[in-house]
């Protein structure tokens, strides 16, 4: 029996009951198992894929090696990012404060690696012994003529996205810095794309084909000159809103870049990423050029998408990922292979998401916000849930109960994006929820009263 | 280097959720921000593969000003009411050790679940010394003295779910009567489910843990830390610990049945003599190779006698943790290649790359974040400890006794001829 706790019950929402009102972006309950993590984990998974640039924790060693090489954010060039560089501050550390062991380790980790700049993230004991990073990154940008950006990243002040937040103020403190204003024509910026799995250069290429100009990813295969060169491109192109909404905003005000919010995930989403791209260029040969690579791609990938459709018709799948706008696109993207979404989720979607979310939900579908283990093996089991997508702690959530899983997740090592990546997620799906393992499945077909 | 780059060593955090779930029925929560509590429990479930619950108070700014009272009781209601655990297992974390958060005294008159505490901020120690002294605060809360009986406590440390059930096998096939705690090696690496667990089956229970003050014995597999399940028995219950190294190769096996006092079933003097022809048959193949030990204290110690028994050379022994005595601890252990062993302790990845480059050694030995150093060398990577993040079955890794030593064994010699084979212009499928 799984009793979902009474202040619970305004995160969840059954989609056809008449009061809406879901209650999000709050902090989660004390004692619960949350799926979230914390404001640091918010600033580092955004700022994570900048590869020339060193990423030092300054904290205790337990948040630098936590996430030591575990995003599949890919590089062209340098790998610095790949490292995990800790002040590992000790007791004596935090009785007489971390200053002065920060200022060293910069010192000497800058003059090893010549990066191009560097993020300090202030963890929670940063915070608390009241350590002044910005003022000791001043004075180490000073020394080193590099940008050292402090990252007010404690993880007690805020959730997650208060860490998205924190990484796009330490993001636009770099942007304009380069000296050159010339605005480049038909460009752009991709914002919150990661390059999991070279999905960065999926989508660039895409804009290559139609004469769109890419100035600065950010963060995917990024890198500091590209960046601080971002106030050069015309449009800001913002996947990953949750995350990246702040910068296009920041970068709106100060630069008069205006942006626009797409989705890469699935065939509909993808296409309507390249118009509206284009729409707002207003240019002819880019039009017949995007119309021209739009329909060859669909038209490629189509006939294999339509094989798993036949297969997969009629399954049901539950969704459960970070930000609400990837779900928006998984729900789209399962639809096109056949398949129902009957539990859908974000750990940090806002109301307007929420909103979406059941516009675009079909009747009885469970909508969760900052859901835990418990509600959510109660939900796929009552809903008979072939496939669950999320990320790794959900993973095996499903497998336990003899389900099918896909990484949707910044683990993942599996290209999702663009039209190549709606075949891969096809593929994905196939081969979870199709393989012969699960004739062995001992759990009950969920039962509808758990 | 004042930096540490890519550690070697894990908070202490998670060696205490890791002991207390080795507990039947037992929740860990962690006192502090969400995060410590969601990264511990990806990093664990990347290791076994199985759902880990760890709760989290869920500190937000005004904790932190406030202190953790308030979220503390409500996080233990919540849990009471969510998971109805026979305990709860608190570890505090950087954040709220640093306030000054006075746990013992917040749970001064909450009586409705059976709780344990520990102190574990991540800047002292690491996930070792954690792990044992959270399996120390257990005793001294529960143990309790009474009329010595047959029995004996088993304290291995953080060995795997397989090691656990060979010990308890080993027990059974011995007719002893034994607390082996803590015990995760259903909970870690448990059965498919029929319906949703809340807190999976398995673990030593409270009664156990009760009953453990009146066994005859300690067996402790633990050498290099002070604040142990063991020792903490023995000071409040007054039962004798053998304190000894991880039973890895035939000295350090041999030496655990020896403690054990009781005549050797059949069935391990068999796997013990399959072993030595093994040995015998294949010395060669390594003899004076040279290996780059690295990992968690106890288990480097018992791989090293292990590798000296069988010629090769443990060049470099590393540790992240600090005990101070790793280096005796080893010298007390190896005698053959003894003058040729470094021992290092609170070391990095980044440190132990240089030390792999200076050495060029024919293989390495350790958890899977040393993969990079292998890949980079070419030299094999034998996969052991924990984590292993980048392969299948890492949980279920055999380590101990004269059959996880076999296992071990024949993976090493196989790697260096793999290699031998691979780099082989003629190929022969067959030696």
């Amino acid at each position: 029996m799984i009793n979902i706790l009474e202040q619970r019950k305004k995160q969840i929402y059954k989609k056809g009951e008449k009061h809406f009102d879901m209650k999000c972006e709050t902090t989660s309950l004390a004692g619960s198992v949350s799926q979230r993590a914390c404001v640091f984990c918010g600033s580092r998974v955004v700022l994570y894929p900048i590869a020339d640039a060193l990423h030092l924790v300054h904290g205790p060693i337990g948040c630098a090696v936590y996430t030591w090489d575990i995003r599949g954010a890919l590089s062209s060039g340098p790998e610095l990012h790949r490292n995990s560089f800790s002040t590992d501050l000790n007791e004596i550390d935090v009785i007489y404060g971390g200053e002065k062991k920060l200022l060293s380790t910069l010192i000497e980790l800058i003059e090893r690696y010549q990066p191009k700049a560097a993020f300090v993230y202030a963890t929670c004991i940063a915070g608390l012994i009241g350590d002044d990073v910005s003022s000791i990154c001043k004075k180490v940008a000073g020394l080193t003529r590099i940008p050292v950006i402090p990252v007010q990243s404690e993880g007690f002040k805020g959730t997650k996205k208060d860490g998205y937040a924190a990484a796009c103020h330490a993001l636009f403190s770099l942007i304009g810095t380069s000296g050159n204003e010339q605005k480049v024509p038909f460009s752009i910026n991709i914002l919150g794309d990661f390059n999991l799995a070279g999905e960065t250069w999926i989508i660039k290429e895409y804009y290559a084909r139609i004469g769109i100009n890419v100035v600065a990813t950010m963060t995917g295969d990024g890198r500091i000159d590209d960046i601080r060169g971002a106030n050069r491109a015309e449009l800001n192109v913002v996947q990953c809103s949750g995350s990246m909404t702040t910068l296009a905003k920041l970068m709106q005000e100060k630069f008069q870049i205006p942006f626009i919010k797409v989705s890469y995930f699935g065939i509909e989403d993808m296409s309507e990423a390249l118009y509206s791209v284009v729409r707002h260029f207003d240019n002819r040969e880019i039009m017949e050029k995007t119309t021209k690579l739009v329909s060859s791609e669909i038209e490629r990938i189509m006939p294999t998408i339509a094989d798993y459709r036949r297969k997969l018709s009629g399954k049901n799948a539950a969704v459960y990922v970070g930000g609400a706008f990837k779900a928006f696109s998984l729900i789209k993207s399962l639809r096109h292979l056949g398949m129902n979404v009957v539990v859908a989720g974000s750990q940090t979607g806002n109301n307007d998401d929420y909103t979406l979310l059941k516009d675009l939900s079909d009747e009885g579908t469970i909508i969760v916000d900052d859901t835990n283990p418990l509600e959510l093996s109660k939900f796929i089991q009552e809903k008979k849930v072939d496939i669950l997508i999320g990320g790794v702690k959900e993973r095996p959530i499903a497998y336990k109960l003899g389900l099918g899983f896909c990484d949707h997740n910044h683990e993942r090592k599996i290209a999702l994006a663009g039209y190549e990546g709606m075949l891969n997620f096809a593929k994905e799906v196939y081969s979870t929820i199709m393989s012969p393992v699960w004739q062995f499945r001992v759990s009950r077909e969920g039962t509808e009263d758990i | 280097m004042e930096a540490t780059i890519n550690s070697c060593k894990l908070c202490a955090p998670l060696g205490a959720s890791l002991a207390y779930l080795g507990m039947e029925g037992t929740i860990p929560l962690l006192h502090g921000s969400q995060g410590c509590a969601t990264y511990i429990r990806r990093y664990l479930i990347s290791h076994f593969r199985e759902p880990v619950d760890i709760a989290s108070s869920n500190f937000s700014e005004s904790t932190a000003v406030f202190g953790g009272q308030s979220n503390l009781l409500t996080a233990l209601a919540n849990l009471k009411r969510q998971y109805n655990p026979e305990l709860i297992g608190i570890a505090s974390t950087c954040l709220s050790e640093t306030i000054g958060d006075d746990v013992a005294g917040y749970l001064n008159g909450f009586d409705e679940v059976p709780t344990v505490n520990v102190s574990t901020p991540s800047y002292q120690g690491g996930h070792e010394p954690a792990f044992w002294k959270t399996g120390a605060k257990v005793l001294e809360k529960f143990a309790q003295k009474n009329t010595t009986i047959e029995q004996i406590n088993l304290f291995p440390g953080m060995v795997s779910t397989e090691d656990i059930r060979y010990l308890k096998e080993i027990f059974f096939e011995m007719g002893i009567k034994a607390v082996l705690f803590p015990d995760y090696s259903e909970r870690l690496d448990g059965e498919s489910w029929s319906s949703h667990q809340k807190l999976p089956k398995g673990g030593t229970t409270v009664e156990e843990i009760r009953g453990s003050g009146s066994s005859e014995l300690s067996v402790e597999f633990c050498t290099v830390w002070q604040d142990t399940p063991g020792n903490a028995l023995s000071s409040a219950c007054e039962v004798t610990n053998m304190r000894m190294a991880l039973p890895i190769g035939i000295n350090l096996t041999d030496a655990f049945f020896n403690t054990l006092k009781r005549p050797v079933p059949e069935k391990y003097l068999s796997e013990r003599g399959r072993l030595v022809d093994a040995y015998m048959d294949n010395h060669k193949y390594i003899f004076e190779k040279k290996a780059i030990l690295y990992g968690d204290q106890e288990l480097v110690i018992g791989l090293a006698s292990f590798l000296s028994e069988i010629g090769i050379i443990p060049v470099v022994v590393a540790s992240g943790s600090k005990s101070g005595n790793l280096e005796e601890q080893i010298k007390s252990v190896i005698s053959f290649g003894q003058d040729q062993v470094m021992v290092k302790e609170g070391i990095d990845f980044d440190q132990l790359t240089r030390l792999a480059e200076q050495f060029k050694p024919d293989l390495l030995i350790g958890s899977s974040k040393g993969y990079h150093i292998a890949r980079e060398l070419q030299v094999p990577l034998i996969r052991v400890g924990f984590p292993i993040h980048d392969r299948i079955g890492g949980q279920r890794t055999l380590h101990l006794g004269y059959r996880g030593t076999q296992a071990l064994f024949d993976r090493i010699v196989n790697a260096i001829l793999e290699k031998n084979q691979e780099l082989s212009p003629v190929g022969y499928s067959y030696m």
